[in-house]
């Protein structure tokens, strides 16, 4: 069958990284394919491409047949194209009728006919099965309403040949995404091929016909729905083998069990909405308390809400047992709880600054700004981490955005390490570092774990999840789904069949 | 997360959904109504206090007072429908009304210099729009730019005020529409009632007015809506700045003068019209008729004071800034609840 849509050789380079490395991507008439990956696989990127938000850097894209290149939304809309995005992206304070029609209003001697416009826009919505007052202000509706009406926007032109619905079902109830879903299986048999991208793989399962995969912006494959497994995809979307999975487990377990009294933290039923679903958890001295999950499974969510940077909607957290609210970052940093951020850049390292001036810098916000820490106290703090530590060159004042990522990395540990905290997340501290750097890193979580620390660690890598906690939390579609005590059952391959099946919750 | 072993629930729960959405009075109706509550709030006390207030051309003096203030408010309700502001209308007119009596001064004919002063206005209104689109400037610097722009301008052309004594501009400025039981309007009512009724057709029935409120309702949606909204916006501005010279006309039409120092903190008293009259300041919502209404309150608190007589005028502005104050306030809520 001839494609609908056909991109081959797509690159785009944003500065500093590769966003897209010479992906092709094809969609047929009448299917509904799933694009794969995790957060930063280059899912988005493609989308904005293909909508026209971005141009492209090489490469051809095909539609119907005929080469185009687009220069924004509008261009692509008139080619064809049509998105959902996962916000919805209306007009709040315009009526339903006019969100549909806005731009292509019916018109009479350039006076909008309003009866016509009302009229078409009932009908519209009349196909998707949808009875509401076409009059009343969008905001008036729920955001499935709301997403809905994006939706017959974005079919009601007659030449719709690609609708392309980023993540639509991500505010969605179970009978909303049912209710969406038939719609899709409406305008498939309508001879329209769909973009679907979704983080829950049940849902690409059951409307999927065919997907592809994107890792780290380059395409990993193009399967049949019905051909892959689950445990197959999670695999290829996190780049793993199974059988390298396997190996894993061969890897000698130094976990020792911790004696557990008081938990340091313990979380009951703390949720928020849309970023994490309630969960409880308990973390005690001397242990290491791994997070697993795929990227965007709420790992770094979960972490951000005990230390305070997000405010739970819901549930209690009690620090040494007693109920505490954390309000903000400072709250948690007087209790002792350190968080070491997974953006280093953005959000830990400030290049700028010296290694010294970056190390004390936590300390200092501590103490508060009008108790600056003496400069011979900082030298000593500061060589004994870089000691401690290996932090190479073992130069204090020079800029740390000379030094190397790993190296970043533990100038940030240090930073927190030097305010003694009884509690310490560290959230992807081995992301993009090399090899010996994560063995030290991992070394020394081990190390602070063994004298008392409390640590909670947030890693992409099962592997290191593995190899290094005491108890590991998987997480999944922002949920924390199973507790898992390491021990000799527990492997890799457990883990993954907890991420991909969504049997255990 | 999501159990998709639930029955398919299509169209009558939709339906049940949408229907049982409960009539309440119309939350974007709610500040307009509450102006002409006020309104009537307002002139109910001055005509039990005060004799003769009662008077229709009592009433009517608030148009003939305001025509040249209704004209700049109605476009600076498109302006501020967009969730943008324009600071420039005030030193607009002070400019329209210098280069109309200097001109007029010199001998130009009326013919060429009314053209060309609404030029002007609308120029540095285009001019307005696009640097704050193409340069991504917040309106409110671009505009106040402006402002010291046209200010500075009419200052340079003549520091003095210039009497007018053009026939046609006298001639327009006498000019009388009376009816039947002795009351009058001038001819500068008649215009601003035709802007006021161009303004409103254009907001509710044409592409262009719709596009405005769009834009004032989310511009990023709008953007990714494929709407026009860099067109629309410097649009706006233009038509702003074509109202600031129209109203500078009206003014000088009223005055018989042109002044570099005509409509200083004019600007002003035009947002405060809009914003009483329930345009929301952060854009999207919002009429015309409420502008309108707005314009009456600040006439009728300068009538009400002037009848009172003992009262300084400057009470005046101490009256608007406590009812701006409750109006946004007003807004806040209703927007509230509305969420």
């Amino acid at each position: 069958m001839a494609e609908q849509l056909k991109m081959t050789g797509i690159k785009k380079i944003f500065p500093g990284v590769v966003a897209l490395d010479d992906v092709d991507f094809r969609l047929l008439p009448g299917e509904i394919h799933a694009l794969m990956g995790e957060n930063g696989a280059g899912k988005s990127t493609l989308i904005k491409v293909l909508t026209g938000v971005y141009d492209i850097d090489g490469g051809e894209i095909e539609l119907a047949g005929e080469r185009v290149r687009f220069t924004g939304p509008l261009q692509a809309q008139q080619a064809g194209i049509s998105t959902v995005y996962q916000e919805v992206n209306l007009c709040p304070n315009l009526s339903v009728a006019e969100n549909i029609f806005i731009g292509r209003e019916p018109r009479k001697f350039g006076r909008i006919q309003w009866s016509e416009t009302r009229k078409r826009a009932q009908a519209s919505l009349a196909r998707l099965d949808l009875d509401i007052d076409v009059t009343a202000q969008l905001d008036s509706y729920s955001l499935a309403i709301q997403q809905m009406v994006a939706i017959a926007r974005a079919t009601d032109v007659g030449t719709t040949k690609v609708l392309i619905l980023d993540e639509p079902t991500s505010s969605l109830d179970a009978s909303e995404v049912e209710q969406l879903f038939t719609i899709m299986r409406r305008l498939k048999a309508d001879g329209v091929a769909i973009l679907f991208v979704s983080h829950f793989l049940d849902q690409v399962y059951e409307i999927a016909d065919r997907m592809t995969v994107l890792r780290n912006g380059r395409l990993i494959g193009e399967y049949r729905t019905d051909e892959l497994p689950q445990m197959q995809l999670v695999s290829k979307m996190i780049g793993k083998e199974l059988e390298a999975l396997e190996q894993i487990e061969e890897h000698a377990k130094d976990t020792t069990a911790v004696e557990r009294g008081t938990p340091i933290v313990e979380a009951r039923e703390l949720g928020r909405d849309g970023a994490i679903a309630p969960f409880s958890l308990t973390i005690h001295a001397g242990e290491v308390v791994g997070l697993a999950g795929l990227l965007g499974s709420g790992r770094t969510e979960l972490a951000r809400l005990l230390f305070g940077a997000d405010r739970p909607d819901r549930g209690e957290l009690l620090i040494d047992g007693k109920p505490h609210t954390v309000k903000a970052p400072r709250d948690a940093m007087a209790e002792g709880i350190a968080f070491s951020s997974e953006n280093r850049r953005t959000e830990g390292i400030i290049g700028e600054l010296t290694v010294r001036e970056n190390m004390i810098l936590a300390m200092q916000a501590a103490r508060g700004w009008t108790r600056p820490i003496p400069r011979r106290k900082q030298d000593e703090l500061v060589e004994q981490y870089i000691k401690a530590l290996q932090i190479r060159p073992a130069d204090p004042e020079r800029l740390v955005r000379d030094l190397s990522g790993g190296n970043q990395q533990k100038v940030l540990l240090a930073r927190w390490l030097i305010t003694e905290p009884r509690l310490l997340i560290i959230d992807e501290p081995t992301r993009g570092i090399d090899v010996g750097a994560k063995a030290e890193i991992q070394r020394l979580v081990a190390q602070l774990a063994d004298g008392g620390m409390a640590v909670l660690f947030v890693s992409a890598e099962l592997e290191e999840v593995l190899r290094l906690s005491h108890k590991i939390e998987v997480l999944r579609d922002r949920r924390l789904v199973e507790e898992l005590e390491n021990g000799a059952d527990v492997d890799a391959d457990r883990i993954m069949q907890t991420i991909a099946s969504g049997a255990t919750t | 997360m999501i159990d998709v072993s639930t029955p398919p629930a299509t169209g009558p729960q939709a339906q049940k959904r949408g229907g049982r959405r409960v009539y309440r009075p119309n939350t974007k109706h709610i500040p307009v109504l509450a102006t002409l509550a006020l309104l009537v709030v307002m002139y109910s006390i001055g005509v039990y206090n005060y004799e003769s207030f009662g008077d229709t051309q009592v009433f009517l003096n608030i148009f003939v007072d305001n025509a040249f203030l209704l004209v700049v408010a109605v476009g600076m309700t498109f302006v501020i429908l967009t969730g943008g502001i324009d600071l420039s209308v005030g030193a607009v007119i002070a400019l329209t009304t210098t280069v109309a009596a200097t001109l007029l001064a010199a001998g130009w004919p009326a013919g060429v210099v009314l053209p060309l002063v609404l030029l002007i206005g609308t120029v540095m209104g285009l001019g307005m729009g696009a640097v704050i689109h193409f340069f991504k400037v917040e309106p409110f610097i671009a505009t106040l730019a402006g402002m010291f722009l046209a200010r500075g301008l009419a200052l340079l052309i003549d520091r003095n005020s210039i009497p007018i004594t053009n026939d046609f501009w006298t001639q327009m400025a006498q000019k009388r529409f009376r009816f039947d039981d002795g009351v009058f309007i001038s001819l500068n009512v008649v215009i601003a009632a035709i802007v006021v009724l161009i303004a409103a057709i254009v907001l509710a029935w044409t592409r262009f007015g719709r596009n405005v409120y769009a834009i004032g309702g989310n511009a990023d949606s709008a953007l990714l809506m494929g709407l026009p909204v860099g067109r629309t916006r410097i649009a706006v501005y233009t038509l702003s700045g074509f109202c600031a010279s129209l109203g500078g006309v009206l003014y000088s039409f009223y005055t018989s003068s042109g002044y570099s120092l005509h409509g200083q903190g004019l600007e002003l008293d035009a947002i405060a019209a809009v914003v009483i009259g329930g345009v929301l300041l952060t854009g999207g919502s919002g009429y015309v008729l409420g502008t309108v209404l707005g314009v009456m309150v600040l006439g009728l608190i300068q009538t009400i004071i002037t009848f009172q007589g003992d009262l300084n005028s400057w009470w005046t502005r101490i009256v608007v800034g406590v009812l701006l104050f409750a109006f946004i306030v007003l807004q806040r809520l209703v927007t509230r609840k509305a969420k």
